[in-house]
């Protein structure tokens, strides 16, 4: 057991020194770089540019070198705390994600919570009760959670809050507690303004996990263990929650690895739409300026939160089953 | 006092399907003597599974026991199982308690998730009022010691997957013996199992038979298995026993067709091996909406004008011997005509 950890533990690092190297190379191939629109913007203001000035730019930001070489130095910065500067907010990277991480993770994990508090039950319900008024409900809830586009729930879910209880919308707090300090009516704020975002955000996966988990648990309620436990005199829900429902929590909990990042950076539409600071809008504002160093480290830290989901999945998956445990 | 623990009469369990009544078991009727098993023999689909399962009122959903009796005498004040709710807390009761049953498929009846020994206990502590861990795990290694598990404590604490096919029947065995049952309902248990280890487990039924004064109720569809266990034999077909007397009579004087055909099927040892076994033509139909005939009529060999217009009824045609056929006519003032 100890030892498996550790060499899962192993493997998360490798995986996360390769992928910081496809996130800095996927941040390098769009043509061009910032210098380039920052040069065209100061061509434009001052008409013609010193070469000199470009090339001490250049050379400032350790542009002009090869690329392996960037992405050592950008290696050996970040193992020192340094992220690099945001060329467009004139900003360490670093005080940019503090700034957002918190809540990122905050709201993804209650995002999280609630899209399996939700469908867990609403899940189990549908195939305990296959083909019944309210198994066809969950489907269709299941059907029009993947397909509505998120961002257009959240104008709708916006535009009704502001209508039907007045809230402000968009954001995590009212204008008046924006910079105020911690106390309870700022946290109450909070409270009042997360559900939006986390029914918008969660839905998908929601819609998901109701779906993957009727499909498995129908599987596993035909089994003869199922039909075996129930000979032996158990009651019938002990028996469905002890019995068939763990065996088919598995798929939904290795797929805490690919939820969590979808949560967290299929939410960006989303985030952009109801203005709520998370690490995938300052990606996106990154990416459309080229910003590279805010950009990287962005991916970097949206893939490490992926792998540690990953992690975190596999660990949870030998707790609960033993057949991995012992392979 | 009455010497049957369990009679089964006229019973049905009905598949309400959308494109029809799939009626898989329709009008079985037999009675299991104390100490004595039973064998129910019959082809893949004849409804042998869900007679079973009738009994322990654990048919899956759409299947519904709709009518008959199922008189279970345990010596005190006999009951009638079709009268219980299926999840009603009398029948859970009976269940695994009274009455427990093995299954085919030993590894794919065992929880993955458990060890062995968690289902054990669970199955003592499921029916003792006031729980008691350490006696049940006393009584469960005491269980696999008997079914002869070799290395019983460290087996107690295994998963199913780290043990063989034969050592998973073994643990299926213990698991249902843990409570000492009146009656062990045995759904083809050696079917997925090697020869050798088939007439292990058969002996270890025998041997709990005699300590326990159990009765068996042997499903299976191997002729051969069932003359070793079986004092007395229903041979079932389309969901209904059309023959029931006791295993000598069946096998020195076999009267359905049906039980003919599947008494020639078996290999016979010095037969030539270019010779080929004596197959019943045709499959078993499936009675979804079954016509008002006898169901073997569209294979039998010795089919007459009557068997296509209605259904024979189970006649006693010597004594303790009963057969469904039109073949045996019926004493005077008796019809034999079933419904």
């Amino acid at each position: 057991m100890k030892k498996y950890i550790l060499k899962r533990f192993f493997y998360m690092i490798v995986l996360l020194a390769i992928m910081s190297v496809f996130a800095f190379v996927v941040i390098q191939l769009p043509p061009g770089d910032y210098l380039t629109s920052y040069i065209a913007n100061l061509q434009q203001q001052m008409g013609q540019v010193d070469e000199a000035i470009v090339v001490n730019l250049r050379r400032q930001y350790g542009l002009d070198r090869p690329m392996w070489q960037q992405y050592f130095v950008w290696m050996a910065n970040m193992f020192r705390g340094d992220f690099g500067e945001s060329f467009q907010w004139k900003q360490p990277v670093k005080d940019l994600l503090i700034s957002r991480m918190p809540m990122t993770v905050v709201l993804s994990v209650i995002t999280l919570v609630f899209a399996y508090a939700v469908a867990i039950p609403i899940g189990i319900y549908s195939a305990r009760h296959q083909y019944s008024v309210g198994d066809y409900l969950a489907s269709i809830l299941g059907f029009v959670g993947l397909a509505t586009p998120s961002f257009f729930l959240a104008l709708i879910l916006m535009y009704y809050s502001n209508r039907v209880f007045g809230l402000s919308v968009g954001g995590f707090y009212s204008p008046e507690f924006q910079n105020a300090p911690w106390s309870f009516a700022r946290l109450w704020d909070l409270c009042k303004h997360l559900p939006i975002p986390v029914i918008v955000i969660g839905l998908a996966s929601m819609a998901n996990v109701i779906r993957i988990l009727r499909a498995t648990l129908l599987d596993e309620l035909k089994r003869p263990y199922v039909v075996a436990a129930r000979a032996r005199g158990l009651k019938e829900n002990t028996m469905i929650y002890k019995y068939p429902v763990r065996v088919a929590l598995n798929p939904i909990i290795s797929s805490i690895g690919s939820i969590l990042p979808s949560i967290v950076s299929g939410a960006t539409v989303t985030a952009i739409v109801l203005d709520i600071p998370t690490v995938g809008s300052l990606l996106y504002n990154a990416l459309l300026s080229q910003d590279m160093f805010l950009a990287g480290a962005s991916v970097l830290m949206l893939t490490a939160i992926t792998i540690v989901g990953t992690f975190i999945s596999d660990i949870l998956l030998v707790v609960i089953d033993p057949r991995i445990r012992l392979q | 006092m009455n010497d049957y623990i369990l009679e089964v009469k006229n019973l049905q369990t009905w598949f309400k399907l959308d494109t029809g009544t799939l009626k898989a078991v329709d009008d079985v009727t037999f009675s299991l003597r104390r100490n004595e098993t039973i064998g129910i023999i019959g082809e893949s689909g004849c409804g042998k599974s869900v007679t079973a399962h009738s009994i322990l009122r654990t048919v899956q959903n759409p299947g519904k026991v709709l009518g008959g009796q199922i008189i279970y005498n345990n010596g005190n004040q006999p009951v009638d199982l079709v009268k219980y709710a299926p999840d009603s807390r009398a029948m859970r009761r009976l269940r695994g308690k009274d009455i427990s049953m093995i299954f085919q498929e030993p590894m794919a009846s065992l929880s993955p998730v458990y060890t062995i020994g968690a289902q054990m206990v669970e199955a003592v502590a499921v029916h003792q009022d006031k729980k008691d861990k350490k006696a049940a795990k006393e009584l469960c290694m005491e269980m696999l010691n008997a079914v002869g598990m070799p290395n019983p404590e460290q087996k107690f604490n295994a998963y199913p997957h780290q043990l063989s096919g034969g050592q998973c029947q073994r643990a299926m065995i213990a698991l249902a013996m843990v409570n000492k049952p009146k009656i062990l309902i045995a759904d083809e248990p050696t079917t997925a199992l090697d020869v050798t280890v088939q007439a292990q487990i058969t002996d270890l039924m025998k041997h709990f038979q005699k300590e326990y004064h159990m009765s068996i109720i042997y499903i299976t569809h191997d002729m051969g298995v069932i003359a070793e266990m079986a004092d007395s034999i229903a041979v079932m077909y389309l969901g209904r026993v059309v023959e029931y007397g006791s295993a000598r009579s069946i096998f020195k004087n076999p009267l359905h067709p049906y039980t003919r055909g599947l008494l020639k099927s078996m290999p016979v040892l010095g037969r030539k091996s270019a010779e080929r076994l004596n197959a019943i033509d045709g499959n078993v139909p499936v009675p979804l909406d079954p016509p008002a005939e006898c169901g073997f009529c569209s294979r039998c060999t010795e089919r007459m004008p009557e068997c296509a217009n209605c259904i024979p009824r189970l006649l006693e045609v010597e004594p303790e011997h009963l057969v469904r056929c039109f073949r045996y006519k019926a004493q005077k003032g008796e019809n034999n005509v079933g419904k």
